[in-house]
Formats: C-alpha cells, structure tokens, sequence
C-alpha cells in the first residue's frame, strides 16, 4: 500500500511536467491549428532560465581564502555575499523561484517573438511543413543553449530550506517509511496553480470565452469580426510562459541539459494525443495518467513481469489509444480522426 | 527533366552510373573525392531514396525510419559474428530483416494518417530505441554497440588467428575504394528501382494517393495496400543502409534509432526535394559533405580563411563563424532546415528549377525585346 | 428489359432527422434516371448510400443482383458502379491526363496490383483511350495541364472524364451541369446523349429542368425524404403532387 502511495506520487510531478507542456501543446493546436515541435524547446529554455539567473546571482570575485593560511589560496566569493552579507547567500539560496519572476516575460517575449517571426506564416501550410519548421527552430534554440552552456546537465539546486523529504506517511499514517522530497510536492502543487490559472482565465475572461470558441469554430470567430490574430499571438505567449514555467521548476528535479526539450517533446506530443487532440482537459488528466502510469511501470514487481515495460509503457499507450480511439480520451469526435 | 533523352531511362541509368562511378575524380578538387566520404554520399543518399519513395510520393511523413537503418546495422553485425565476414549475406539478411519489421510497423501505423502517423512511427522508433538499450541489451549489447570480438564463432570463415577480421567480399578487403565501389553499385541499383517506380503506374497510384486519398478510394483502390508497400520498400531501403554502414565499421549502437536520426534523413529529402528523383541524393550528399567540412572547422583554420580581412573584422567574423562549425554544425544544419522550408518547400531540385526557368525567361525576354525594337524601326 | 439497379425500403436518419424514407427504385438498363427534387431533400444521401459513401440504417441496394450495404467504396467501383462528384474531387497536383489515367489503371489493374517495373509510357492502350475521352469532353488541348490550375468549368468535366473512362455499367451523375455556363452546359447534355446512345444506364441527380427533360427516360421526384412520383418525364411534367410539392404549383 505504501508503495503503491509512493509510486503515485511519484508519478504526480513528473505527469505535472508532462500536463504543462501538453496544455500549451495543446492550447496552441487548438487555437492556431499549428503542430508545434519546438515547445519542449520552450521547457529547455525556462529551465536555462532558471541556470542563468542562478549563473548571474553567483557572479564571483576571486577573495583571498583566509580559512588557508600555510600558502596564499584563492575562493571566488559571489559579489551578493560580498555586497549583502549573509542577505546575499540567501538570495543565493533562493535562485530558482526568483527565476521564475524573471523567466515569465522573456519566455512571453520569446513566444511572442516566435509567432509573429515564424509560426504566423504556417497557419495555412500542411501540418508536415509546421512539424519541419519548428523542428528545425527547435535545433538552433538547442544548439544555441548548447554552445552557451555547454552539453553537459547543470545542477541547479532548489533553496536549502525545502532539501529534504516531507514525511508525508506520517501525515497520512502510513508509517515513516513513506517520505517525499519537498520539492516535487512543490512543483506539484505549483503545476496544480498554473493549470487552475490557465482553465480560469480562460473560463473567466472575455479573452478566454473568445479563445474557446476559437477552439471549438475557428472559421466563425473569425467572421465575427474578432481580430483573431492578435489573439492567436498572446495565445501563442502564454503556452511559452507556461513551458518555460514548468521547465524553470522542473531544474532542481533533474539538471537541465540541452536536450532535455526534445525529450520531453516526444512525450508531450503522446501526451497531447492520448488526451485528445485540442482538449485541454484532456492534456492535463493524460499529463498526469501518463506520469503515474510510468512510475508504476519502473517498479521491480512490475519489470519482473514484463521486462522493460517501464521503457516503452508511454509509447505503448500512445499507439494503444492511437489506434483504437484516435480522438483520445477526452478530444471531441470527429477533431483529427482520420 | 525537360529533355526527351532523359526520358529514356537507359540512358539516364548511364548517365547516374557514370557520374558515381567517377566521383572520386570529379570530387577530389572540393575535397570529397575519398572514399570515406563518398562512402557516407553512398549510404545515405541510399536512406534518403527509399524515404523518399515513402514520403516525395504518398506524403506520409514518417518520424521513425531510424528504426530500419539500426536494424539494418544490428543485423549486419551479427551476420558478421555468427556467419560470415562476407557482406553479401549480411546486406540481404539485414534488408530482408528491417522488411519485416517495416511490414510489421507500417501496418499498424498506416490505419491513421496525417500527424497521427508521424506520431505512430515515432513511437516505434522510440520504443526500440528504449528497448535496445535496456532489455535487449543481450542482442544489441547496450550502450556499448554491437562489435565484432575475437571469439565469435563466424561458422563459414576459417578461424583467424591474429586480431578482428575485416569485411570482405569474397576474400576482397572493404576498406577504402572497394567498399565505396560496393556501395556505389547499390547505389545505382536502388536508384534504378527508384527511378522505375516514379515512372510506372504504380508510382503514379501513390501520387494520386497524396493528392487525394479519397478519391482514390471512389476511384476503386484500396489505398491501404499501396501505402504498406511503398513503406515496406522505404524500409528496406534503410535497412540496407543501416548494414552498409556496419560495413565500413562493424558497429552498431542504439544512437542510429534515435529519433534525431529520423529527422536527419526527413531533412535530406526536404533538403535536397521531395518527391524528385534526384532531390533527396542531392540532399544527403550537400549536408553529408558540409557535415564533413564544418564540423572538421576550428577557429585557427577560421583565421586562416578569413585572414584577407582587417585584422579587427577577422576577428569579428571569425567569432560569429566560429559558433557554426566544429560542434556548432548541427546550428547550421537546423538554420539551413528553416531556410528551405520556409522559403524553397520544393528543396534544391525546386531551386535549380526556379533558377533555370530565370534565366530562360531572360534570354527569351531579351530576344522579344529585340525583336519588338526592330519592329518599331520598320 | 433487366433492371440494373435495385434500391429496396433504404432508411437514413442522422441524429433525429429523416434524411431518407423507404427509399424503393428500379433503374433498367440502358436508361437515363433523373432523380429530381427541392434542396435538402436527400437525393445526396441516396447517392452516397448507393456508393459507400454512407450506410443506410435499412434495406438493400442491389447492383445486378448482388446487395451492396457494407462493401468498401473501391468495391462498389470495382462492381461497375461510378459515382461523378458534384464538387470536382479531382488529383490536383497531377497532370490532366495523369488524373484520367488513374481511373483507367483503376479500371484495369484491380484493387491491388504492384506494377512498379513497368513504364507509364509504355501503358499505350490505356492512354489512347484517355485521351480519346479527354478530347470527347473538349479537354484535348489541356491534357499536359496542371489540373488544379484548371477553371472550373474544365473540372467538371474532367470529373466526367475520370468517370466514362471506366466505361461503368452505372454512372452516377451529381448534378454535372451545377455551375456551368449555357454553352457549357449544352455541351454536356450532347455528350451525355451520345454516351446513351451507346447505352450507358445512368442516374442524374439534377437541378436544371433543361437538363433534365432533354435527358431523362424516367423521372424520381424525392421530397423531405421519400420519393412522391415516378415516372416519364410526362407523366411528371403532369402531375399535380410534384407541381404542389416541388415547384410550389409553378408550370413546367
């Protein structure tokens, strides 16, 4: 029982990740009807987000290392501890959810850039066009990433204060064994808040109503005579901020590499599928199925039984759905069944 | 393909075997002309064909050829432990192997079309790209790659006793010319098979099939069957790819599956033109010969370059060029993707076309104009 | 004479509306068969039932004996069924010729067949027989076209085209003169007389009386579904029930 609570949760953060990236996946289908390969680039660039700031908070001066005294020793002391003493450490400390105030208008600046550069002018080109383009764009942001940062993962730690494993069996009276690093149930409960922002504003607001709609008719929204395009642009922003957001929190998870993106890409788009294609709903609960379901197949018991289950369990569902209920889950009958 | 010659096809097939044939000598002055490099032309313009014949006639596009190329690969290697160093047996082994494969994938995959099967295919490839590292590793031998050891027992060779045996063919060493002659004759012969499906009925049919597959069902075919055999014939183009290249290097590894490798030979095709005959040959040989050439780059050789500059210009340059070589080479490859699809979707063929039909239009512009100023004399 | 076409108690409904009700229709051969009546009326669906297009909730549709309910749509073709698109569904990346000769290789090869060493230039009889179509339907000057650059006009009767040229024992007709010019359409109505001369069955959905009446041997008037009177075209032309229903009570 406790193992099975565990492999839930577990699965929960990562399927939070996989929710993010699916819901603006997505959110941009079903709006702009644009197959968008370049989104999981937009997690790996708020993950860089997340390893600049934390690079520019820990900007360093070479100080002499007092602590050595028998030869003349060097340390590279940030200049916020310099400046601001033990304040600065802090601030330090706290680097990955500064980042996020910070990733939030330059991930909307670079989706913004990005539909009106590019995306804008495949609305009426084949999908295959769409897909080519923004695989391509994917490459140079990786590459890009790549030659600043170099191929190899950069830890990037959350603040020291939530390190350790919340005692959640405690809580929940299943005994202390059960226990949960503080930071997946952080970025769990922070999925949970940018997924509630999204459905409200787009349930809430004028702007979402008209957005919706835009999902369900396209062509009628246009003949209302609403400008659509600009709509389309700041749909197209918010989908990278909240790629960017999920990959600015997911850095302390897992130390961002360049092609992280595309990995999470692949399973985005399996995501998106198994949801229903344009179902926002869908996204999410698929996000989450999908991440539990993978954290059930890595269990030994079940790897004992079916021997490398746990790598392919995704793909498997993918092609299981794909086949035999292509609308998906939850995606209205007749969007892309063919 | 304006001139009636070319429409005979014996005569391009004399043509196409005498320009790869003689490629080592018409290449060596922009540096290809040896055989490592024609080799990979070879290989990969051989991908590129068969994807073509998949994706330039139906336009299903496919995220998951990799998978045939690693199975091609795998099976060629493991041609070479347990039977023979000879690659006969190997190259139609692994063709044959990543055929069945390749029936096995396209039908599942062809009951959805559009984005759902691209997604297909690449779940596929991942899936065996995922297997192929983890639980098959017994067959595939993990993250190491597939290599030749001193104790495979390679029952129709007589045991050698110093160091690994090298691919043959009937006793002739594949290394350097030899292995480029081999694959430039398969080459010729999988461009030939190409040629006769664009120009047959039965390449006429997938066409139609990407104009409009409705109608082709009202006009009574069943589409289901053409497809799978255009996708089982892509298939076995890249698997006998993938065991070419186990030819020039008895090694295999899982990376060929990759997903990225997919999308490699979906650019060359693009690259080079979809749906043409020569497009995606084009294609594979310029990013395969740019490969070779930026990726080889430093910036000391950079300096030598651009050392015709002002020293401060030089330098200058030489920072922005250098981000695109040496390991910024996959930078240029996607900038160059973006480029052809967003402003020649027709590739390099499309390209040759718009320029020609320019330079047509200029001459006859010309010649009108002239004959319009001699009119106004009289 | 033998009936061709046998189209029994056939019901559609979508959703809660009665797009069809027993449907029942004889067509003999070598007879001309307009199926006339108002807009929405179901004349579309009874075409699409009839080639695969759609599955009627009841009864048969039987082509030369054998019920077709549930064959794929390549099938019926294959049976000698041929339906003409109203909105042309033509090969628009391919060549005006190329797109008859798909019908003809249709004709010809089967559902299947895996002729990839042959040469297309080498397919002289078929392409003989296409082009001698395609000048038929005037289209002569225009086979090394691009027909999706086409007018029009000119792909309506491509559609024709790429319909005769499988010489089917029932041509189906959805509106084929919908759109034209006069002209155009006196061209059609000559040229699908003289393909009745050499007596081809055909069914026409139509909405132009001109081309109806210089057409058809028999006459189906379908209204809200359900047929109300069949017969000559003056027996039709006479009778109070289609004036009242169809034509508001307007002469003919």
């Amino acid at each position: 029982m406790d193992a099975i609570l565990l492999q839930i949760l577990n699965g929960l953060d990562k399927g939070g990740a996989y929710a993010l990236i699916a819901l603006g996946l997505t959110l941009v289908f079903g709006t702009l009807g644009v197959v968008n390969f370049a989104h999981g680039a937009l997690f790996m660039l708020g993950a860089f987000c997340a390893v600049t700031v934390q690079k520019i908070l820990t900007l360093s001066l070479k100080v002499k290392d007092e602590s050595i005294t028998f030869f003349d020793a060097y340390k590279e002391q940030p200049y916020l501890e310099l400046w601001f003493g033990d304040f600065g450490t802090k601030i330090i400390d706290w680097s990955v959810p500064i980042s996020i105030v910070i990733a939030i208008p330059i991930m909307l600046l670079i989706g913004l850039a990005m539909e009106r550069g590019l995306i804008r002018h495949f609305y009426k080109r084949p999908h295959a066009d769409q897909i080519l383009v923004t695989f391509g764009l994917a490459i140079v942001m990786q590459e890009i990433i790549k030659s600043f940062f170099g191929a190899n993962p950069i830890p990037t730690p959350a603040p020291e204060i939530v390190a350790g494993s919340a005692p959640i069996g405690v809580l929940l009276g299943l005994g202390e064994s059960v226990v949960y690093p503080w930071w997946r149930l952080i970025y769990l409960l922070f999925s949970g808040v940018v997924i509630f922002a999204v459905f409200a504003f787009l349930q809430f607001t004028t702007f979402g109503m008209v957005v919706r709609a835009g999902m369900h008719d396209r062509e009628t929204v246009g003949l209302l005579g609403i400008n659509v395009e600009r709509r389309f642009t700041i749909v197209f922003g918010i989908a990278a901020v909240v790629a960017g957001l999920a990959g600015v929190m997911y850095v302390p998870i897992l130390p961002p590499d360049y092609h992280m993106g595309m990995d999470f890409l692949v399973l985005s788009f399996v995501v998106v599928v198994v949801g229903g294609m344009g179902s926002l709903g869908g996204a999410v609960a698929a996000g989450f199925l999908l991440g539990i379901l993978q954290s059930f197949a890595s269990m030994n018991e079940i790897k004992d039984i079916i021997p490398g289950i746990d790598q392919i369990i995704i793909y498997l569902v993918a092609v299981v759905i794909i086949l035999v209920r292509p609308r998906g889950l939850m995606g209205r009958k007749g969007v892309m069944e063919d | 393909m304006s001139m009636p010659l070319l429409r005979n096809d014996w005569v391009v097939m004399a043509l196409f075997t005498a320009v790869v044939l003689s490629a080592p000598i018409w290449l060596s002055p922009v540096g290809a002309g040896y055989p490592d490099l024609l080799q990979k032309f070879a290989i990969f313009g051989i991908f590129a064909i068969g994807f073509n014949i998949l994706f330039g006639l139906t336009g299903y596009l496919s995220f998951g050829h990799a998978v045939f190329l690693g199975i091609g690969s795998y099976t060629a290697v493991w041609s070479f432990k347990l039977l023979t160093m000879n690659v006969i047996p190997a190259v139609v082994l692994a063709t044959l192997l990543a055929g069945v494969f390749a029936v096995v994938i396209g039908f599942l995959s062809l009951r959805r079309s559009g984005i759902y099967f691209s997604i297909l295919t690449l779940a596929f490839a991942q899936m065996s790209y995922n297997l192929a590292y983890s639980v098959l590793t017994p067959i595939t031998n993990g993250e190491t790659g597939l290599q030749l050891t001193m104790d495979d027992p390679r029952v129709f060779d007589s045991a050698t006793t110093e160091g690994l045996p090298s691919t043959t063919l009937f006793g002739m060493d594949m290394s350097g010319y030899p292995g480029f002659y081999f694959c430039a004759v398969l080459l010729i012969i999988a461009f030939f098979i190409s040629l006769r499906i664009f120009r047959s009925p039965f390449g006429l049919k997938l066409r139609a099939i990407k104009s409009n597959q409705t109608r082709m069902r009202y006009t009574g075919f069943n589409t289901k069957p053409y497809l799978l055999t255009a996708f089982v014939i892509s298939g076995m183009y890249a698997g006998l790819a993938g065991s070419l290249m186990a030819i020039t290097d008895p090694l295999a590894g899982a990376e060929r599956m990759q997903w990225t490798a997919s999308g490699e030979v979906v650019l060359m095709t693009i690259l080079g033109g979809a749906g043409t005959l020569l497009g995606p040959l084009l294609g594979s040989s310029i990013i395969k010969y740019f490969e070779n050439i930026f990726s080889a780059l430093n910036d000391g050789q950079l300096h030598e370059i651009f050392a015709f500059l002002p020293d401060w210009l030089e330098n200058i340059v030489v920072a922005i060029a250098g981000e695109f070589v040496g390991d910024g080479w996959h930078l240029t490859l996607g900038l160059l993707f973006m480029i052809v699809v967003i402003f020649l979707p027709g590739g390099v063929v499309e390209g040759i076309r718009r320029a020609s039909a320019f330079v047509r239009n200029m001459f006859n512009k010309s010649a009108t104009d002239e004959s319009e100023l001699s009119a106004e004399k009289e | 004479m033998s009936i061709v076409l046998s189209i029994k108690n056939v019901d559609k409904t979508f959703g809660g509306l009665h797009a069809l009700g027993d449907i029942n229709l004889d067509i003999e051969e070598g007879k001309t068969h307009a199926i006339i009546g108002p807009n929405g009326a179901g004349k579309s669906t009874l075409l699409n039932c009839c080639i695969g297009r759609l599955i009627p909730d009841n009864g048969t549709v039987e082509f030369e004996g054998k019920n077709m309910i549930g064959m794929q749509p390549h099938e019926i073709n294959h049976a000698g069924m041929v339906r003409v698109f109203q909105t042309p569904e033509i090969f628009p990346d391919l060549s005006v010729l190329q797109n008859v000769m798909i019908p003809a290789l249709a004709k010809r090869d089967g559902i299947f067949k895996f002729n990839a060493f042959k040469s297309l230039s080498s397919e002289k009889a078929l392409e003989a027989d296409a082009i001698h179509i395609l000048e038929d339907m005037g289209l002569g000057e225009h086979i090394l076209k691009h027909a999706g650059s086409m007018s029009r006009g000119d792909k309506r009767r491509l559609e024709l085209a790429m319909g005769l040229v499988q010489h089917p024992r029932l041509l189906l007709l959805d509106e084929p003169t919908a759109g034209m010019a006069r002209h155009d359409t006196n061209r059609t109505i000559d040229l699908l007389k003289r393909i009745k001369e050499r007596g081809m069955t055909k069914i026409i959905i139509e909405h132009d009386m001109h081309v109806v009446f210089s057409l058809a041997d028999r006459i189906s008037v379908l209204a809200q579904g359900r047929i109300i009177a069949s017969g000559t075209p003056d027996e039709i032309r006479g009778n109070p029930k289609v004036q009242e229903a169809y034509l508001g009570g307007a002469e003919l």
